[in-house]
């Protein structure tokens, strides 16, 4: 037995398996990104005197924003309340929109050109930043929660209607199959098999979309779309510091308090 | 069998909810809607607006077309600084990020204290947006790209941070045991045995997360923190809408490619 | 009832599922189809109630040109042909009377079909159908919760809800234990039977298509190669369907092989039957 034990080749060498195995191909990829770091640092148009500057100025703000002032509460109050109704408004008129817009970007359910034209919609409005939107609609409706509203409703609509379209596509295809075959038009179609299959996972998405524009209510109105954002880019704009703390804390438990409603929701949701 | 009795045997009616459930759904639905009337009667929403909107769409979109070509050399290094923004920032916050999630992983942090400070710094990160975390840097670092970078970065560590403690809460217990039972230190169980399992989650999440912050660092200039969003804030303000079409493409085209390379590399990793 | 003459089936990736499919159904009997997977045995079925539509050919339900239907005619159609599927696919997240239930959907409003409010006399033949097919009492649980077998019970019983002319049976018992297998054909073949209810099952089980069916066709290859009484299915037969085997274990024998000989059978008659059942 020992005998075989010494014949048997023993490795000598060991070595722990790498994600990329090629050394040079590895060593290689983290050049690379050091040297992208350099050049990316080096390239950027950084005014290195006033960053250095900047911790006292940090440590200045700190102290004017303690401790924070909530004397201004009923203006405070107003702008979320603001906020929160644009929330609800938004994610109600974007759940109704992403129905439609979810079903035609489902591609067992619809011809190709139809499927093609809503995932291209789906995908443009995706592809911009709420903020982006949101500025479009202030220089179409001006100031105001309206812009706001709107900007919500584009960015819940493609959400929602991603993750329904997506949901349906995944249904198994033989109940879309069965019920086709009972002689069952579009409509009861939808009805009787797509609705009951997917519905508690839309339910679960638009509440979790109701939590999100929450959450980006409180941004749309740092370019003038109403909530509580505009009045957080008024006191940065007027240094008052106090007051931004305030409403940066009143922001973190108004979404906290989002996320556990949601939360809540989606999981009595069966 | 007489006919009363067969009657009772099969009965006529069948109902799929009892009266008591389709109650409560009305409840559900009638509180919903009412909710949704609430917010946007107190929003005092200018329905006029909606009468010649479609006339104000047109007329913006007959004013960006055709896009102005000549633009593109301006544009091309604040859009390079966009996506500096981004890597940089999502770098940052992986150094970061990285100790806090210990910190925040119920198995791996050293005491109920640390695990408390760990969670709050997560939570505080992920509820204040990107751009409100800019508005912030903005007033520290001055305009520029480097309250950008700690715009990205503050607002990721929230993000990576949960993922990875999650990822952290479900290893494999058995490796860590028998590390540990081999008399390794502190520092080697976290090197030899925690370390490899999370690093897939850690890389996947890394680059998931620049995908996103392309897109977030796209607005961060309207808060002037640097990148392409500077460039787009002014061109709107100034009605040069065939620059605003350019921009908006070159945007559109960055965010796609970008999401492209992060679901391909992160295929790949998985 | 049902003539089925010269069907072909060419899919867009050119494979050909079907070519020169020919038959007659004109007594209420139970048909089996065998042969291999990827003979065209799904694509069949499917192509009768255009599920799948045939490329070229015709399909005729008593007096009724399928093939030439408009959307709406061909909702009507499918009305009157009931189909089971060999995965169930019941809507899993409804209950058992709605998926009974959705047998009528052709027959009544969508806003009663929302409400769940199904005419009377429908709800109570599908209670007299659940008692039928064994599940009383289930009408509440939801399908997602049932065994197998049950939930094929509830595919028959929304087929049956129909009141089809015809049954299209596609692979009824291919997901299913052996005995579950022999209780679900024998309950598919009683119903067909009391109903006069011709029925077309697709089976691969050819011991099980021998047991219950009337009649059995061969497919091989998109082509029907045999069609003829159960009893007639021989060693040869089975051969020239599937390929070459040992098919000896698989015949179920009655008379103890006296009156199955494979070599007493001539195969130009065989020839014949099919070129009678192209041609009819």
């Amino acid at each position: 037995m020992s005998a075989k034990a010494d014949s048997a080749p023993v490795a000598l060498r060991w070595q722990r398996i790498r994600m990329i195995p090629n050394p040079w191909l590895r060593f290689g990829l983290l050049a690379v990104a050091l040297a992208y770091f350099a050049w990316s640092v080096g390239a950027l148009d950084i005014n290195w005197h006033r960053v250095a500057n900047g911790i006292p100025r940090a440590a200045n703000m700190l102290t004017r924003m303690f401790p924070p002032d909530f004397g201004r509460w009923s203006l405070l109050f107003k702008g979320v309340l603001e906020s929160v109704q644009m929330a609800f408004a938004a994610s109600f008129f974007g759940m109704l929109l992403a129905i439609p817009l979810g079903i035609c970007g489902a591609v067992n359910l619809v011809p190709r050109p139809v499927y093609l034209v809503a995932r291209t919609l789906i995908i443009l409005s995706r592809t911009f930043h709420e903020i982006i939107i949101a500025i479009f609609f202030v220089k179409i409706f001006g100031f105001g929660p309206l812009a706001g509203v709107l900007t919500l409703v584009v960015a819940s609509t493609s959400f929602i209607s991603k993750m329904l379209a997506e949901d349906i596509e995944n249904m198994p295809p033989g109940q879309l199959e069965a019920i086709r075959a009972t002689g069952a038009g579009f409509p009861k179609l939808l009805l009787y098999c797509v609705s009951p299959q997917v519905l508690p996972r839309y339910l679960g998405v638009s509440i979790y979309r109701l939590d999100a524009n929450i959450r980006h209510s409180t941004v749309v109105g740092i370019v003038g779309a109403g909530g509580i954002g505009q009045v957080l880019a008024a006191t940065f704009s007027r240094y008052d510091y106090d007051f931004s703390l305030a409403i940066l804390i009143t922001i973190v438990s108004l979404v906290f308090a989002g996320e556990f409603f949601s939360n809540w929701v989606r999981g009595h949701l069966r | 069998m007489t006919a009363e009795q067969h009657a009772q045997k099969h009965p006529q009616v069948w109902r799929r909810f009892s009266p008591r459930d389709t109650l409560l759904r009305y409840i559900w639905y009638l509180g919903a809607v009412a909710v949704v009337v609430w917010s946007i009667s107190m929003l005092d929403i200018p329905w006029f607006y909606f009468l010649d909107a479609h006339l104000q769409a047109y007329d913006l979109a007959y004013r960006m077309w055709p896009p102005d070509l000549e633009f593109l050399e301006t544009l091309a290094n604040p859009l390079l600084e966009t996506i500096h923004i981004a890597t940089l920032g999502t770098a940052a916050t992986v150094v970061i990020a990285f100790p806090i999630a210990f910190l925040a992983a119920r198995n791996t942090s050293p005491n109920a204290f640390t695990w408390f400070v760990g969670r709050f710094i997560l939570v505080t990160s992920r509820s204040v947006n990107t751009v409100v975390w800019g508005l912030l840097f903005v007033a520290i670092f001055g305009p520029g790209p480097m309250a950008g970078i700690w715009a990205i970065a503050f607002r990721s560590i929230g993000f990576m941070g949960k993922l990875v403690a999650e990822a952290i809460e479900e290893i494999d217990v058995g490796v860590v045991e028998a590390i540990e039972s081999t008399g390794a230190s502190r520092l080697q169980v976290l090197w030899y045995g925690i370390l490899p399992q999370v690093l897939p989650v850690i890389y996947g999440t890394t680059v998931y997360r620049w995908d996103i912050n392309i897109r977030e660092s796209t607005v961060l200039g309207f808060v002037g923190a640097g990148g392409i969003g500077i460039l787009l804030y002014s061109s709107i303000n100034q009605f040069q809408w065939q620059e605003v079409s350019l921009m908006l493409v070159a945007v559109f085209g960055v965010v796609l490619i970008s999401e492209f390379v992060s679901a391909a590399v992160r295929q790949r990793i998985t | 009832m049902l003539t089925i003459s010269n069907l072909e089936k060419v899919y867009p990736t050119g494979t050909k599922a079907l070519s020169g499919v020919g038959f007659t159904v004109d007594t209420p009997q139970v048909v089996a189809i065998i042969g291999p997977s990827g003979a065209g045995k799904s694509t069949l079925i499917r192509c009768i109630n255009r599920l799948v539509e045939p490329t070229r050919g015709l399909v005729k339900l008593h007096d009724t040109d399928i093939l030439t239907l408009n959307r709406s005619e061909l909702r009507r159609a499918r009305r009157r042909m009931g189909m089971i599927f060999q995965e169930y696919n019941l809507v899993e997240r409804l209950t058992v009377m709605e998926n009974v239930l959705s047998g009528r959907l052709g027959y009544v409003s969508f806003w009663r079909a929302y409400r769940r409010k199904f005419p009377p006399e429908d709800v109570r033949a599908a209670f007299v159908m659940l008692e039928r097919v064994g599940l009383a009492g289930y009408q509440d649980t939801r399908a997602d919760a049932l065994s197998g077998g049950q939930r094929q019970r509830v595919g028959i019983a929304r087929a049956l809800m129909q009141k089809p002319d015809l049954l299209l049976v596609d692979e009824p018992t291919a997901s299913l234990d052996p005995k579950t297998a022999r209780e679900i054909m024998r309950l598919l073949v009683e119903l067909a039977h009391d109903r006069g209810t011709p029925a077309l099952v697709n089976i691969h089980d050819v011991a099980l298509a021998q047991t219950f069916a009337d009649r059995i066709i061969g497919l091989r290859q998109g082509e029907i190669v045999f069609d003829d009484t159960a009893d007639q299915v021989t060693e040869a037969v089975l051969t020239d369907i599937y390929g070459e085997e040992d098919w000896s274990t698989t015949i179920r024998r009655e008379g103890n092989g006296a009156d199955n000989g494979p070599e007493t059978k001539p195969p130009d008659d065989k020839n014949g039957l099919i070129r009678e059942a192209a041609a009819g």
